[in-house]
């Protein structure tokens, strides 16, 4: 067995120091115990043993998600593998309604013995509970759906591909910046695989098997005789995809601009070679003047400021004051959706949320309470139309169905409320980037994510990214620095002027979306094309300490 | 039983030293019991409980590790892992960074562990949060919380014979108070290895008292004011530099503690000469366990004194290439990451003073979606958050919208008037700080 069959036997860290970041429950397998699969008839032998239990013992309702979660992820520098590591969560979270309140429990004693006992736990924590409830928990009818299936469309599975093949990607990308000048590189992959299991006492049994991509790296350029450093990082996007995501296409390049850009397909390689001649640059390039510029952005910027901005607002969950403990509430609150008039953004602003959308983070078929997956306008030109609901929520906006937006991100943890993908549309009409640009007198052109920020109610924000262009009168004129843009979000979104049509429209994404006590990962995607906001507040980010 | 005492883990990791037939082998042992509430709006939402116990075996041929895990203790399940660590350690490829197990150690002994927060059940918890939940119902305020309790151990052995444990226990508690209008909201957090130390009702009712003092605040003009920052507010800020003293990104040129030219800034004067940063594992306030994750024991280390960078952290690989000694990050392996472990050394003032001798200024409760702007000068980026009062003449005058700032927290530690007394604020020791000219750059009505 030579060295790369050994990573592929092994999937194994190089050290012992990466079992402190495996997280609770996990345990390290090998790659091929991935691709083994557990038949739905059995999941559902399991799951029955829990719905039958909660009926028995007086629950009103029950769920069941039996989650076998699959991560694999590689970090590297330079030419050297820091950590590897593939690891299998497996086991299964019962949610119960008693006397009319939520309780739950979990196990990875996957016996029927052990199901049964962990059903009767959840049975008696809600009614111990029950005596703390204003109200009594009321679900949005969901009507049994059989069994059902769903796959995310992929091309190949990244739990399939060797992990010598994967190493060597990221070396080549590291191998690239070194070659063009870069001082460091830290490039890592990261693959999910949840193939999980629902069950409900309403008669749904669906099985899914969901996978998720995010290659990405940093390049740090130094020089030495300032003492100052740079970094870029890559401008890809994690994506719902398989590993045809890495397979390197036709970079996407935008007429007047001299930067290649990716769509769905990402070059790794090229993109890292491009970084390290981007760093050396940025080390040079003019410090922004601050003031009020015409900010255009690009789709790698302006996802993560949708996100927190558009998406975190319309969380139901906030606007109620569930999350007011930790990532805070809203300043949607319910009476600006009443009004049916609140002004959220300029009437160019159509923000869609849509669990379906191929390639992105969120799609799925069905959501974590058997909701089928859905699409539906959120801000319809300005105006807020609607928020993101699961089935406990419908009833206090009127609706009659949950709009599917309920996610755990293991069994062991209860599933509740998370965004579902929120985009901004493309614009309708024809409208190249390059037209966008050139009405531009005084503004600044932002790629990738950079610095983040907003305030607890999503008001304050400010974002920084990773390049930045000056324009002046049209033109793209040079690179800049230390920039960093503050707004509020009702007058950002009111400064909106421009976006560009589908042709640009692309997908960002964030893999990492915390939210919850204790705290719960999700990743959710944002598409949009370049757009344009007006008149927008921008500072100097530099700082002197001697 | 996830809790194994010092001899149960010592027998299990004997046995499992005993199978292997490596160059070298290393097993660490951990387990965890944790149990939590979640509430909001007054009412308990979410409950819940976990436990777990797992074992990692990592064999070394040369410099070729392999590691494997798994959590089921038998004799045969040991014997496996072991066998499957060293297969894999066999294939795998040289790590260049690999440093050979360390001799048996001698640790200090620390207070980590506290029987009575150990034997919290969920009626204990549930008892608590009913205090907490009962003065905000009493007051007409609303609150979320969430209580958080674990009891854990870890313990790691190698073929030379050392062996390591620790035993620990702690208690967090965090709690958001709003008014019912929601144009007040107070907060308090904090966490305590023993919870005898911890009363949720009289932290519940700071967090009430400011959810109603901070209702009606109004606008002034955001830029550099004097602000008196709360132990949570100047520890979500001076945490961040505490991840800056890492050696080898300073020697690599890329961090705030990279020297013009090449080089480290240690023995520079970084900050005021009243501050003085050290790690303690044995402080009774703030204890963790003295060994690290290599088994290196974890003593008392002085990071700045008098505003001098006095120490940078070493692992032992980076150590062995610059020729000095290792010297391990953080306290009780609580490490950099949060700035965990770490004592700021305080002064004499009270908050009570600092408002007295303050003309004009700010007082910061806490601060929020705190983000690193600059690495280089580890400008940082915020909001201030459930409770900002303006102070004029010595005395709080009246509740201020939020504002975001945008500060390096070195710049901060330059511009010090005056320090309170040290206190455990979550996984730090630290006072309240009253700094001049700290930058405030745009208004939030967020409450």
């Amino acid at each position: 067995m030579d060295r790369k069959d050994f990573i592929r036997a092994s999937g194994l860290g190089l050290g012992a120091c990466f079992l402190g970041n495996i997280s609770t429950f996990a345990k390290v397998i090998e790659p091929e115990e991935a691709l083994r699969k557990i038949d739905a008839s059995k999941k559902k032998e399991l799951a029955d043993v829990a719905l039958n239990e909660a009926k028995r013992q007086g629950g009103s309702y029950a769920d069941v998600r039996i989650g076998r979660y699959l991560n694999q992820s590689i970090a590297t520098r330079e030419k050297r593998v820091q950590s590897m590591a593939s690891t299998e969560s497996y086991g299964i979270g019962i949610r119960v309604i008693a006397d009319g309140c939520w309780g739950f429990a979990a196990t990875d004693v996957m016996s029927k013995e052990s199901i049964a006992s962990t059903t009767a736990l959840a049975i008696a924590i809600a009614k111990g509970n029950a005596r703390f409830l204003k109200e009594p928990v009321q679900l949005a009818p969901q009507k049994g759906l059989g069994e059902q299936s769903w796959n995310t469309p992929i091309e190949k599975n990244p739990f399939a591909i060797s992990v010598g093949e994967k190493v060597d990607l990221l070396l080549s990308a590291n191998a690239a910046a070194l070659d063009n000048g870069a001082s460091f590189v830290n490039s890592n992959l990261f693959m999910i695989n949840e193939q999980k299991y629902f069950a409900s006492t309403d008669g749904s049994y669906i099985d899914q098997d969901i996978h998720r991509i995010w290659p990405n790296f940093t390049v740090t350029g130094i020089d030495r005789s300032s003492g100052k450093f740079e970094t870029r990082d890559s401008l890809s996007a994690p994506m719902g995809m398989g590993y045809e995501y890495l397979s390197a296409g036709q970079p996407y390049t935008i007429d007047g601009v001299n930067l290649k850009l990716f769509k769905n397909r990402y070059d790794m390689v090229l993109d890292a070679k491009e970084a390290a001649k981007h760093v050396q640059e940025k080390i040079s390039a003019k410090s922004i003047t601050p003031g009020k510029y015409d900010l255009v952005l690009d789709p790698s910027n302006l996802g993560l400021t949708i996100h927190e901005s558009t998406g975190h607002s319309t969380e139901l969950d906030r606007v109620l004051g569930y999350e007011a403990n930790y990532a805070g509430t809203s300043f949607l609150t319910l009476d600006k959706w009443k009004s049916g008039n609140f002004n959220f953004g300029s009437d160019l602003v159509n923000i869609v949320a849509d669990r379906k959308q191929k390639g992105s983070l969120g799609a799925i078929g069905f959501d974590d309470e058997g909701v089928p997956s859905q699409q539906w306008d959120i801000i319809s030109k300005g105006i807020l139309v609607n928020y993101q609901t699961i089935r406990d929520q419908a009833h206090i906006l009127g609706l009659k169905a949950s709009q599917g937006c309920c996610y755990a991100d293991s069994w062991d943890n209860i599933q509740f409320q998370r965004m579902p993908n929120v985009s901004l549309q493309a614009n309708s009409q024809k409208r190249p980037v390059a037209a966008l640009i050139k009405d531009v007198e005084k503004g600044i052109y932002i790629l990738g994510r950079g610095s983040y920020s907003i305030d607890q109610q999503r008001y304050n924000f400010q974002f920084g990214g990773q390049l930045y262009y000056e324009i002046s009168q049209g033109k793209i004129v040079g690179m800049l620095k230390d920039v960093a843009y503050q707004s509020n979000t009702q007058e950002f979104w009111n400064s909106m002027a421009d976006v560009a049509d589908k042709e640009d429209y692309r997908l960002f994404g964030t893999f990492f979306d915390g939210k919850g006590q204790p705290s719960q990962v999700s990743a959710v995607s944002h598409g949009s094309a370049t757009a344009r906001f007006n008149g927008v507040n921008v500072i100097n980010t530099a700082r002197n300490i001697g | 039983m996830a809790i194994l005492t010092k001899e149960e883990a010592q027998s299990i990791l004997k046995k499992v030293i005993g199978f292997s037939t490596a160059d070298e082998c290393i097993a660490t042992l951990g387990g965890s019991e944790e149990g939590n509430i979640r509430y909001a709006g007054n009412a308990v939402s979410t409950a819940g409980a976990a436990s777990t116990m797992s074992l990692g075996v990592s064999a070394v041929y040369g410099k070729k590790v392999g590691t494997a895990t798994v959590n089921e203790f038998d004799d045969e399940s040991l014997k496996k892992v072991v066998q499957r660590a060293e297969e894999l350690a066999k294939l795998a490829p040289e790590n260049p960074e690999y440093m050979p197990v360390l001799e048996p150690q001698t640790y200090d002994e620390s207070p980590t562990f506290v029987e009575a927060t150990a034997s919290i059940d969920p009626m204990k918890r549930a008892d608590m949060v009913g205090k907490s939940i009962a003065i905000s119902k009493q007051q007409g305020l609303e609150s979320a919380g969430f209580l958080n309790n674990n009891t854990g151990f870890r313990a790691m052995m190698n073929s030379k014979g050392l062996y390591a444990y620790n035993k620990s226990t702690n208690v967090s508690f965090s709690i958001t108070i709003r008014n019912q209008e929601g144009t007040g909201s107070g907060y308090v957090s904090n966490s305590f290895n023993d919870v005898n130390k911890l009363d949720t009702g009289a932290l519940s009712s700071v967090a009430a008292f400011k959810a109603k003092n901070s209702a009606g605040a109004r606008a002034i003009e955001p830029g550099k004011y004097t602000v008196i920052l709360e132990p949570l507010a100047a520890s979500d800020l001076v945490s961040w530099i505490l991840r800056g003293f890492d050696a080898r990104s300073a020697d690599e040129g890329r961090s705030f503690m990279s020297k013009k030219g090449g080089g480290t800034r240690l023995g520079e004067q970084l900050f005021d000469e009243r501050i003085t940063i050290y790690s303690d594992p044995t402080n009774p306030d703030l204890p963790s366990a003295t060994w690290d994750g290599d088994g290196l024991p974890l003593k008392k280390t002085t990071w700045v004194e008098k505003g001098i960078v006095k120490n940078l952290a070493y692992s032992r690989y980076w150590a062995a290439q610059k020729g000095v000694q290792p010297l391990s990050s953080g306290g009780g392996g609580r490490g950099f990451g949060g700035g965990g472990g770490m004592v700021i050394q305080g002064g004499n003032s009270s908050l009570e003073d600092m408002i007295k001798s303050t003309e004009r200024g700010i007082l910061v409760t806490r601060f929020w979606y705190i983000r690193s702007v600059d690495p280089q000068s580890l400008l940082l980026t915020g909001l201030t958050r459930d409770g900002t009062f303006y102070i004029e003449n010595g005395e709080i005058k009246f509740p201020i919208k939020n504002f975001r700032f945008n500060e390096s927290p070195i710049i901060m530690l330059n511009n010090v008037e005056d320090l309170g007394k040290s206190e455990r604020s979550g996984s730090i020791m630290i006072p309240p700080m009253k700094i001049r000219d700290f930058t405030f750059t745009s208004l939030s009505d967020a409450i």
